[in-house]
C-alpha cells in the first residue's frame, strides 16, 4: 500500500481519473486508486463507496471528498474535489457554449435530438445493469421489484415530486428493512 | 416557455440545494425532479433543451453530475452554470465531510444497512423514471426509439464508451434520420 505525497498529487490523480471517465467515473476510480496507485485496498474502496452512497449528493464527489479528507484533512478534500470537477467542468462548459451558438441550425437541432435519444438509452441501460444487484439485497426480491416499479410509475409517468417519493416510499422501505434485518 | 428574470436566481439556487440533499442515489436519480421543476413548473427550458443538456454532459468526460451546470448554462448562461453547480454541491459536500468520520466507524450498524437496502430499489426506479422523462418527448418518432433501443442493447452487451454512441446519435440526427 502507498499513499499520496501531497494534496497536489491528489489533485492530479483525481483530474486524470475524471478525464478518463466517460459516462461515469466509478469504474475508472477503482482502476486508478486501487489497482494502479494502491492508495486503497479493494475493500476500502467498496467501504468508502457504500458510505458515499448513504449520504446524499453525487457518489463520486462524496468519495473524492472522503479519500482526500483521509490523507490531508480539508486541504486534501478540497484538492480531490477540485481535481474531479475542474477540468471536466471546463470541457463541458465549452461544449455547452458551442452548442448554444449553433442550436438554431437545423442540423444542430437534429444532432441534439439524436443525442437526446442516446442519452435516454444510456440511462435505461444503467438502470437495467443495476437491477440484478437487487438479488443480493437483504430484502425479499418481490418487495424490491415492487418498489422499483412503483417509483418508476409514480415519478416517470405520474411525475410525482421526488421529495414525497423519497420520504414516503423510500422511508417506508428503510423502516421495512429495519424490521426485516431484525427478524433474521 | 418563460424567460428567466433576475428574480429567478434565488429559486434556481434553492432548487439545486434541495436536489443535492435528495440525491441519495447519485445525481442522475434527480433528473425526473429537475425536469418537473425546470420544464413543467417553471418553463425555463423545453424538453429538447433539457434532453440536449443531459446528452452534452454525457458526451463529456467526468462525473455525471456535470449535467447540472450544463442545465444552468442553458437557463442563464455562465452565471447560471455556477449557481446551479454551487447549489448541487454545497449541502452534500458539507454533509459528506462532517459525516465521513462518523460513517467510517458506524457503516456496519443496522441503521446504515437498512438505509442502503431500502433505498437501493428506489434509486433504480428513479433511473428508469429518468430514462422515461427523456424518452417521452420522442413519442411518435420511430427512428428515435430505434436509437434508444440500440443504445440500451450496445451498452449492455458491449464495452463501447458512451461518447461513441452519443457521436453516432448526433450524426444520425444531423443527417435527419431521427
Amino acid at each position: 500500500m502507498s499513499s499520496p505525497g501531497s494534496p497536489v498529487e491528489l489533485f492530479i490523480a483525481f483530474t486524470s481519473l475524471a478525464l478518463q471517465g466517460f459516462g461515469g467515473v466509478l469504474p475508472v476510480a477503482q482502476r486508478e486508486l486501487v489497482d494502479k496507485r494502491a492508495w486503497l485496498t479493494r475493500e476500502e474502496f467498496a467501504e468508502t463507496l457504500s458510505v458515499g452512497q448513504v449520504l446524499p449528493g453525487p457518489n463520486v464527489v462524496n468519495m473524492a471528498l472522503m479519500i482526500g479528507d483521509r490523507y490531508f484533512g480539508w486541504r486534501g478534500a478540497l484538492a480531490a474535489l477540485a481535481g474531479i470537477l475542474l477540468a471536466p467542468l471546463a470541457i463541458v462548459l465549452v461544449l455547452a457554449t458551442v452548442y448554444a451558438r449553433i442550436a438554431a441550425h437545423p442540423m444542430a437541432l437534429g444532432a441534439i435530438r439524436g443525442m437526446g435519444a442516446v442519452a435516454a438509452g444510456l440511462i435505461f441501460a444503467m438502470a437495467i445493469k443495476l437491477a440484478p444487484t437487487l438479488k443480493k439485497n437483504p430484502l425479499p426480491l418481490a418487495s424490491c421489484a415492487a418498489a422499483v416499479l412503483a417509483t418508476w410509475v409514480l415519478v416517470g409517468a405520474l411525475r410525482m415530486p421526488m421529495a414525497w417519493l423519497v420520504l414516503g416510499l423510500g422511508g417506508a422501505m428503510v423502516v421495512f428493512a429495519l424490521f426485516w434485518l431484525d427478524r433474521r | 416557455m418563460n424567460p428567466f428574470t433576475p428574480d429567478d436566481w434565488w429559486p434556481l439556487f434553492l432548487h439545486f440545494l434541495a436536489m443535492s440533499m435528495l440525491a441519495v442515489g447519485g445525481a442522475l436519480a434527480t433528473t425526473p425532479e429537475i425536469h418537473r421543476y425546470l420544464v413543467d413548473q417553471r418553463g425555463w427550458l423545453d424538453d429538447a433543451q433539457f434532453s440536449a443538456s443531459i446528452a452534452l454532459a454525457q458526451a463529456a468526460p467526468g462525473p455525471n453530475l456535470l449535467f447540472v451546470p450544463v442545465l444552468g448554462h442553458a437557463i442563464a448562461g455562465m452565471p447560471g452554470a455556477f449557481v446551479a453547480l454551487a447549489g448541487m454541491l454545497i449541502p452534500s459536500t458539507t454533509l459528506a465531510l462532517t459525516a465521513a468520520r462518523w460513517g467510517r466507524t458506524r457503516r456496519e450498524t443496522r441503521g446504515v444497512r437498512a438505509f442502503v437496502a431500502g433505498m437501493a430499489p428506489v434509486t433504480i426506479g428513479l433511473l428508469f423514471a429518468a430514462g422515461t422523462v427523456l424518452a417521452v418527448p420522442l413519442a411518435g418518432q420511430t427512428m428515435a426509439w430505434v436509437l434508444v433501443a440500440a443504445t440500451v442493447g450496445l451498452s449492455i452487451k458491449t464495452k463501447i464508451a458512451p461518447v461513441w454512441m452519443i457521436a453516432l446519435g448526433a450524426v444520425a440526427g444531423a443527417m435527419g434520420w431521427v
